[in-house]
């Protein structure tokens, strides 16, 4: 049954699009200067201009301004010389103008792409467009469940509304849940690597919709596409994605027509459930916002911001290939994270052995945060201490062996790495004379070994050497009691 | 002058606006809007062939402010024209 139903399965294409809002970390909110604040008590941060009182005037923020176009320019768009905000009419209790400042078709970028890396193979998604507006207030429901729907009534918080919020809307071309979540995890890393949002998935501060349909291999007509709203994690999002794309099929198999709707994902039933169908009033009247002037975004001024893009995780992950010589899979996973990657380089300040600090990351490291549950800037050590480890490995004072034991030490207690080697004595011996004294002991008391090297046996050596490391707690340069051993029985 | 607009026109916006009209409201109300936009359509004659598209009657751009903290209202002072309020903040009937 099951490989009868994948075969149906194949038969149909998934098409998603998705249209992605991240939260700007400026100072202040985008057309006043109330201070962003996330989690303050409710209603602090207000003033006239976002609520919305009549004869406020809003200003344009600058900042985000030059933000938005920081990141249309880093996702190869081009920059809209006569950008234009518009009004956005709705009701609902979270915007208290009645409409929202945002932008319809004078956007700041347009025609932008985002190459997303999937392994085996790039999927190139194409960006349409990069726009500026202002978030929402935060409704809270009252009532026993706290749902929407069973709330006796809604308390509105306002700090939020006003926020300067990005939108990033693609092309449908992505091809499948797993694409999806390739492609937020992609446009996460490049936005924290321009500084721009914290990108806190739990706060919210970048959250997509996704739109998507499926459709007959076999066929160029588009399936009748649902969208997703809100999902604030990758898991989420592929969750989500897979149940939709499944329940289309299973509908178009028995026969049935897929409704347009906009639904959200539970991740306590991991369904999707209906939140409205599209309703008529999906109109939203846009007209340009008399309140503010047009914006003329001159080629200096983009210039000048270009300036201040620093290097996107896809020109690093080449140039630890190129430069650094890392693998093609080092390379990807050093670069992909800006987690990983800002440790990396930190770690590289300190001490310039890439494949070293390379491996003690994707190694040592990550098993250890993994099972802890942590990140690498959570756990104690500090990218200097990683460094430091390193070097003095590299420099033959500790081999590789006490360094796994330092490593678990430092990331228990974060102390560096020289305190703990001088805490317990763990420094290399590296003293020849010191060595050949317990060499010759060692070629004493194991005769048998002795002979059978002698006799041809080249492996016995490996047991005299392993003699050595036993009786020194692991502290011999196991190379340098490797030589010792050949010369004395040569 | 034909008609511009009709009642299902003005029916479908005052949804939109949240707005509830008894039928002898909409029919005089689509009668006045009906004229004003049927006046209104006059400026359509105007020859714009050169004239470069606008969205602002100024002919000013680029108003901006500088990303600096000012003081806010008081959560009090904020509160003073919500219909109603508890101590966290304005009240709302439940939304449907």
């Amino acid at each position: 049954m099951e490989n009868e139903f994948a075969d149906i399965k194949n038969e149909y294409e998934t098409v998603i699009g998705l249209e992605t809002h991240v939260e700007l970390s400026t100072e202040t909110k985008m057309f006043c200067g109330c201070k962003l604040s996330f989690g303050a008590q409710p209603n602090t941060y207000t003033c006239p201009i976002c609520l919305g009182h009549p004869g406020s005037l809003p200003v344009i923020n600058k900042k985000a301004i030059e933000n938005a176009i920081k990141i249309a320019l880093a996702l190869n768009c081009n920059i809209c010389e006569n950008a234009v905000f518009h009004r956005k009419n709705y009701f609902y209790p979270d915007m208290p103008k009645n409409y929202q400042i945002s932008q319809f078709d004078m956007p700041v970028g347009i025609n932008g792409y985002i190459d997303v890396d999937m392994g085996s193979y790039v999927r190139k998604v194409r960006v349409t467009r990069v726009h500026v507006e202002e978030d929402t207030g935060k409704l809270i429901h009252i009532g026993s469940t706290g749902r929407i729907s069973e709330a006796d009534y809604s308390i509105v918080d306002f700090n939020r509304a006003g926020t300067p919020l990005i939108e990033i809307v693609t092309m449908p071309d992505i091809k499948s849940p797993d694409e999806a979540k390739q492609y937020m995890i992609t446009l996460r890393n490049i936005l924290l690597t321009l500084d721009v949002s914290d990108c806190s998935m739990e706060e919210g501060s970048i959250r997509s919709d996704a739109n998507v349909s499926v459709k007959l291999i076999s066929s160029d007509k588009l399936g009748t596409r649902t969208e997703i709203k809100n999902l604030n994690s990758f898991r989420f999002l592929q969750r989500g994605l897979e149940y939709e794309v499944d329940r289309h099929i299973d509908i178009i198999k028995s026969g049935g027509k897929v409704i347009q709707q906009t639904r959200h994902y539970d991740n306590k039933t991991q369904t999707t459930m209906v939140l409205r169908e599209k309703e008529e009033a999906h109109d939203y009247r846009y007209f340009p916002d008399p309140d503010l002037v047009p914006m003329k975004i001159k080629e200096d001024w983009i210039n000048k911001i270009k300036d201040t893009i620093p290097e996107l995780p896809s020109a690093k992950e080449k140039r630890y290939k190129d430069f650094l010589g890392l693998s093609d899979y080092d390379s990807s996973f050093m670069a992909n994270d800006f987690e990983i990657s800002s440790y990396f380089e930190e770690v590289l300040k300190h001490h310039d052995n890439a494949k070293a600090a390379c491996n003690w990351i994707m190694g040592d490291f990550s098993a250890f945060i993994n099972k802890d549950g942590i990140t690498l800037r959570q756990s104690k050590i500090t990218p200097e201490n990683l460094a430091g480890l390193i070097k003095m490995i590299d420099s033959k004072e500790i081999n590789g062996k006490i360094a796994k034991l330092v490593f678990e030490e430092m990331y228990n207690t974060g102390k560096n790495p020289t305190d703990i080697i001088l805490e317990k004595g763990l420094k290399q011996i590296n003293d020849t004379e010191k060595l050949e004294k317990i060499i010759d002991e060692v070629i004493l008391k194991n005769p048998d070994a002795v002979s059978q090297y002698k006799s041809g046996k080249s492996k016995a050596i490996s047991y005299l050497v392993g003699q050595v490391m036993a009786k020194t707690h692991g502290k011999a340069n196991p190379q340098i009691v490797n030589e010792i051993i050949i010369k004395k029985l040569s | 002058m034909g008609k511009i607009i009709n009642k299902k026109d003005i029916k479908h916006i005052a949804k939109l606006a949240e707005l509830k009209y008894s039928d002898a409201e909409i029919d005089k109300i689509t009668d006045q809007l009906d004229k004003i936009i049927n006046h209104i359509t006059k400026i359509g004659q105007a020859d714009t062939s050169n004239i470069v598209p606008t969205s602002h009657v100024l002919e000013i751009t680029n108003v901006y402010r500088e990303d600096k903290v000012r003081i806010s209202f008081t959560r009090e002072e904020s509160f003073k024209n919500a219909p109603l309020e508890d101590e966290d903040g304005f009240k709302v009937p439940k939304i449907d």
